[in-house]
């Protein structure tokens, strides 16, 4: 049987691959460009059974996901610049509580209101940073449908997996694009449910590090009772302020993300094998650099992508790798140097790092980045 | 036979953090003698506080138990309550976290009607933090960041429950300790969304900056402003000059949010 196509919208793909994911409760708060997410969640969920509800504001909806997740529920919540800032104090709660949940934001120019319909690159910092305290942070760049479609069931996997919030960040322009999307069959692609308790009910530990840096994650409303706090906890899910706990809790949860990295971590290699220069790029912005790499080639330049998949983790150990193999790297990207910073540190002065930064609500066009290779050569 | 309030309470875990005098004992003890009236089951109970002194309450009960961020409690909540309609909602904290920072959610919890019951125990400070004055402290009161008594007006807990939607709303004191569990057990059996505001005091931060001399003046002081309600129909608006209004203070059936999101399904399907 010949698979299903569509012609979809980057948000609506989310939507489609949240609900391939498992995702059951939607709480949202209208904000641009990322709304349709919202609009497709209340009119699918009700329909398998599922609950979308609408807060007073990105804060409440940040807590509803989180107070859903507890029940046992995959939840998604939906925003944009502003209301990412507006979340971040309750992401991380979601990053101490250790409670899975997916944070879908479509990157629109900034700060505060700035461009609510110009497209952006300039949240990946607050995806790391942006939230107090030290904490672990998994963010994905999809740059095309079919890969918001994909990169949104592997959100959830990684939530699910490691007890994490985890964020979804495409620009306007992937959110807003429509284009041809196959839909995975069911099961085609892996689906991760969190692990449930074995232990009995009595002695259950929400943070029992007896299974590993990922305990098991029980569900309010079942034989489980067990307490959740935004303060630093010991295994027992209660209040500790013991200095060798809660340095040893905040490493694991660090540890969650750090010692997965390799798992955790995708990219796509294009042209690099023989190349001098390296484009790194993500999201839309590496669709402009895809065709300059081609156009280059063309013009005999040994030009080649590095395509960010996962933002955070950084890919450092390949961005050093390449540095020691190129003698450029271009950073396209619309904000005013984030990746390009990251890039430099992992280059550590191997090779030249020269970005490309527009924040003017214009895409970067291929001529642009062919202009660049051309000015490093 | 004693009231055997052990059954509710998480081994291990007492004393608790409330300062000699405080109120917030006495709730939960209301709390957990509405509980028991009510029959909820423990696996089935969800709750939830925010942050302050009142909002460390759940930890010390064994029940499923969320210690959420300031203010948040509703928001938290709700998400519980619409992924688990079946489970038991309670919402427990202080006056700052509930109306000040929690304003917001507060009042939209109270809109939807949502099938919770929030015990907002005002005792008209930040305790927590030192006794800064909150949105229910009184007009001309001291606190550490009024120190040449408080400008702000006051908010009408209950006035401000009613307003917003809530569907069942009374007010009790901490004097008034065999009442709060009445209170509290109509409120968990009332279909809806409703509002319990005990007047609590803190003797810490407020009694002592406010010349009270002593717990038992304050808890006196609860006495006399109390006024139940039967009563206060018989008195005159001068007879009522300083008094707060103590009982069911309102109560109306409406549809509650999560039976009416089941009807949502329903369409949907």
């Amino acid at each position: 049987m010949a698979k299903k196509v569509a012609f979809l919208q980057g948000n609506e793909a989310a939507a489609q691959g949240a609900l391939y994911a498992g995702c059951s409760f939607f709480a949202g708060y209208p904000i641009t460009p990322s709304t349709e997410v919202a609009e497709v969640m209340s009119a699918e969920l009700p329909k398998i059974g599922g609950k979308f509800i609408q807060m007073e504001d990105e804060i409440a909806a940040m807590a509803a996901v989180i107070g859903g997740s507890l029940t046992g529920s995959k939840t998604l919540t939906a925003t944009s610049g502003p209301g990412l800032s507006l979340k971040q104090e309750l992401i991380g709660y979601a990053c101490i509580a250790e409670t899975p949940v997916v944070i879908y934001n479509v990157m629109r120019g900034g700060p505060s209101t700035g461009m609510p319909t110009g497209p952006s690159q300039s949240d990946v910092m607050c995806a790391k940073w942006g939230t107090h305290g030290d904490h672990p942070a998994i963010c994905l760049v999809p740059a095309s449908v079919q890969e918001i479609f994909e990169e949104t069931v592997r959100a959830f996997n990684l939530a699910e997996k490691y007890r994490t919030p985890v964020m979804v960040m495409p620009d306007e322009i992937g959110a807003h694009m429509r284009e041809r999307i196959v839909f995975p069959e069911p099961g085609e692609l892996e689906v991760i449910n969190r692990t449930a308790p074995t232990v009995s009910p009595a002695e259950y530990k929400p943070y029992d590090t007896k299974f590993g840096d990922v305990p098991p994650l029980a569900a309010f409303g079942t034989d489980y009772r067990f307490h959740v706090t935004g303060l630093n906890k010991a295994e027992d899910g209660f209040p500790t302020t013991k200095a060798a706990l809660v340095q040893a809790e905040e490493e694991r949860q660090i540890r969650k993300v750090d010692a997965n990295i390799d798992e955790i971590v995708q990219f796509e290699e294009y042209q690099l094998e023989d190349a001098e220069i390296a484009i790194v790029a993500f999201g839309s912005t590496s669709r402009s650099a895809r065709f300059a790499v081609n156009e280059a080639r063309k013009q005999g330049i040994k030009a080649g992508l590095f395509r960010i998949k996962t933002f955070w983790p950084f890919p450092d150990k390949q961005i050093a790798a390449l540095a020691g193999k190129v003698k450029a790297f271009i950073t396209p990207e619309m904000n005013l140097g984030m990746c390009t910073g990251e890039v430099k540190r992992c280059a550590e002065g191997k090779a030249s790092v020269s970005g490309i930064f527009r924040v003017d609500g214009e895409p970067i066009n291929p001529g642009q980045i062919l202009e660049k290779i051309k000015e490093v050569m | 036979m004693a009231f055997d309030y052990d059954k509710y309470i998480r081994p291990g875990k007492l004393p608790h953090i409330w300062c000699p005098g405080c109120g917030h004992g006495i709730v939960m003890k209301g709390l957990i003698r509405a509980i028991d009236t009510c029959g909820l089951e423990k696996n089935n109970t969800a709750i939830v506080s925010g942050i302050g002194c009142a909002s460390r309450l759940p930890g010390y009960l064994d029940f499923c138990t969320l210690h959420t961020a300031h203010g948040r409690a509703a928001a938290f909540a709700t998400g519980v309550k619409m992924a688990k309609p079946e489970m038991n909602v309670i919402l427990v904290g202080g006056d700052g976290d509930g109306t000040a920072i929690g304003g917001n959610h507060f009042i939209h919890a109270c809109r939807r009607n949502i099938d919770m019951t929030y015990i907002i125990m005002n005792n008209n400070i930040y305790g927590m933090t030192g006794g800064q004055f909150s949105p229910c402290t009184p007009t001309g009161a001291k606190a550490s960041t009024t120190p040449y008594g408080n400008p702000d007006p006051a908010f009408d807990v209950a006035k401000l429950a009613i307003g917003a939607g809530a569907t069942f709303v009374a007010r009790g004191t901490a004097y008034h300790a065999t009442q709060i569990d009445k209170l509290i057990a109509e409120a968990i059996q009332h279909k809806g969304f409703s509002v319990v505001e005990i007047l609590d005091d803190c003797p810490t931060t407020y009694g002592r900056r406010n010349k009270f001399k002593s717990v038992i003046e304050m808890m006196n002081r609860l006495k006399d402003v109390a006024v139940p309600i039967k009563a206060a129909e018989k008195m005159s608006a001068e007879q009522l000059e300083g008094k707060i209004i103590t009982g069911v203070l309102y109560k109306e059936e409406r549809p509650n949010y999560t039976d009416e999101y089941a009807k949502v399904i329903a369409r949907a399907k």
